[in-house]
């Protein structure tokens, strides 16, 4: 199969907000696919598209080969999801939850067991299989959470901001986690509103804006076609900075508020025109906010 | 898409109401039921002994018989039907509601291969079966008054169970309907009380005025009242399956009802 996921022309409304408006979408089998966009970009209804839990107002849907919405409980048997928002029950142990999960998930009764250890070892839980999800800290809560998506060895999944809220380390964990999948050839499609998530795991990247994709390629095919080679960042007082960013909008310059610093594109092609200051090679987020001229994370 | 998926084990087409969904979305609630059965226990046991205690040792020098039943043994028949509504309709509404709008457990199962239909009926029929069990509870308490073991008494876990459906299907839908967990107050005081003391339970409606007597009949509470008394005090009879239908019917609207219900605002 060469997509796990085909979006054509979706539109989705929630009464006079339009979450969803006309997204195509392609994702490859056997990449790690990232949404990413700021909040309110669509994402997560993308998301609850894809799992038939919200209903497409016009267009068409494609999970692993089948039709959504009309056998879309076939394509859910086949992908594992891990939600944003945090759905464990707090009254379960990891072990508990993860044998229902299995159950749900059509693993034979046989190799349930199986399916459950296996599951507590790639989340690295089995020292707290039995206790009781109140009792987990944040970040074994939402590593339970991608492993109740991987209960049944899903060729896809689903990841819905998957490090939303973390700490700094956790979020490393959960990285080399998803890394892990992709090297085992599953298909991923993460949403994420953090650069540096999609910058370090997707193979290509989506940029979501107003609920539809305006740009999508490999990370770094994205910096250099939006972004070029070298940002130089001025910094000043305020009044210094209009004037940078006046001169910049005279002479036809890319550039954008960067924090304390107006941060000019394409720096390499100035040729000594542009003003003092420090050169930084261009990131995704550079490519990110001239594209959708809004700020992220 | 140039071919068709094929899953690692042969592609397997699934249908609706599948036993593997409901038995999954049930152990579930197996899973759950194992930490808190002691206190649903205790207050299923307790409630209609206090009941018994109550009217019946305060009625009994007053009311020594209802329609030549010992009024405890009337009582304890009676209570089973109280005890089916509180241990069905209850968890019907506040499980529901707290499961869908505050832990979202019933958003992770529907991203599992489970559709809505075969959620509403695998939680609805959980709570039916624990109320078919617990039902049994007033009858055990009012052997210890006096009440004499029966073979119709066999039938009162089924009664128990599918008037434990309906009343489950309707709590459901209620917890659909209503916005907030405070609107269940409105049905609690102005349908289950009124419900619950209008069925026979206590007292007999033959009494009541033709107006009551006739709401009394659409009531299903009243005809799983009668449904238990028949069985138990051994007078089953041709009405009996007149009150069995009208259960059956009562479970297969409430049903479908919270399907609709819940099932439209599950999916967006």
């Amino acid at each position: 199969m060469d997509e796990a996921i085909s979006l054509r022309g979706v539109v989705k409304r929630f009464g006079e907000i339009t979450a969803v408006d006309g997204l195509d979408l392609a994702v490859p089998a056997g990449v790690c696919f990232g949404l990413l966009g700021p909040n309110g970009a669509g994402k997560s209804t993308t998301m609850r598209l894809l799992t038939a839990q919200a209903l497409a107002d016009e267009g068409e849907i494609e999970v692993l080969g089948y039709e959504l919405p009309r056998e879309s409980k076939q394509s859910r048997l086949e992908m594992g999801v891990v939600p944003q928002l945090d759905n464990l029950d707090v009254e379960l142990t990891c072990r508990q939850i993860l044998m229902v999960f299995a159950w749900l998930y059509r693993v034979p009764r046989g190799e349930r067991e199986q399916a459950v250890e296996r599951a507590l070892t790639i989340a690295n839980l089995g020292p707290r299989a039995d206790t009781i999800v109140r009792e987990l800290s944040g970040g074994m809560r939402r590593r339970l959470l991608v492993a109740r998506g991987l209960i049944h060895q899903p060729r896809l999944v689903l990841l819905d901001e998957p490090t939303v809220g973390l700490d700094p380390q956790v979020r490393q964990e959960l990285w080399s986690l998803i890394d892990g999948l992709r090297a085992r050839g599953v298909t991923v499609l993460m949403s994420t509103h953090y650069i540096e998530e999609a910058e370090r795991l997707a193979d290509t990247v989506a940029v979501m804006s107003r609920g539809r994709v305006i740009a999508q390629g490999r990370p770094a095919e994205l910096v250099r076609e939006h972004a070029g080679e070298e940002v130089v960042e001025v910094y000043g007082p305020p009044d210094a900075l209009e004037r940078v960013l006046a001169q910049a909008g005279a002479s036809g310059w890319t550039s954008r508020r960067s924090g304390p610093a107006v941060a000019i594109m394409r720096a390499e092609t100035l040729d000594g025109a542009a003003p003092e200051g420090v050169r930084r090679p261009a990131n995704l987020e550079d490519a990110f906010v001239t594209l959708t001229g809004e700020d992220i994370e | 898409m140039s071919s068709p998926a094929t899953p690692a084990g042969g592609v397997r087409r699934i249908g609706r109401l599948e036993p593997a969904a409901l038995a999954g979305v049930m152990s579930r609630d197996v899973a759950v039921f194992g930490r808190y059965w002691k206190a649903t226990t205790f207050s299923s046991v307790v409630q209609p002994t206090i009941y018994l205690l109550a009217f019946g040792l305060g009625f009994r020098s007053l009311v020594p018989h209802v329609l030549h039943v010992k009024y405890v043994l009337y009582l304890s028949t009676g209570v089973v039907a109280t005890a089916v509504l509180f241990s069905s309709a209850f968890p019907g509404m506040f499980n529901t509601f707290v499961r869908w709008q505050f832990q979202r457990t019933y958003d992770a199962i529907l991203a599992a291969p489970v559709d809505t239909e075969e959620l509403i009926t695998a939680e609805v029929l959980w709570i039916s079966l624990r109320a078919g069990v617990y039902g049994v509870a007033p009858l055990l308490v009012g052997f210890a008054f006096g009440l004499e073991p029966e073979a119709g008494m066999l039938l009162v876990p089924l009664i128990g169970f599918v008037t434990g459906f309906g009343f489950a299907a309707f709590g459901v839908a209620v917890a659909a309907i209503a916005k907030t967990i405070d609107n269940f107050n409105y049905i609690t005081s102005a349908v289950l009380t009124p419900m619950f003391l209008v069925a026979g339970t206590f007292f007999p409606v033959t009494n009541l005025p033709a107006g009551i007597r006739t709401i009394a009949q659409i009531n299903p509470l009243y005809h799983c009242v009668q449904l238990v008394r028949d069985a138990s005090l051994g007078g089953l009879g041709t009405a009996d399956l007149g009150h069995a239908g009208v259960l059956i019917a009562f479970a297969v609207v409430m049903w479908r009802l919270a399907i609709w219900q819940l099932g439209k605002r599950l999916v967006d």
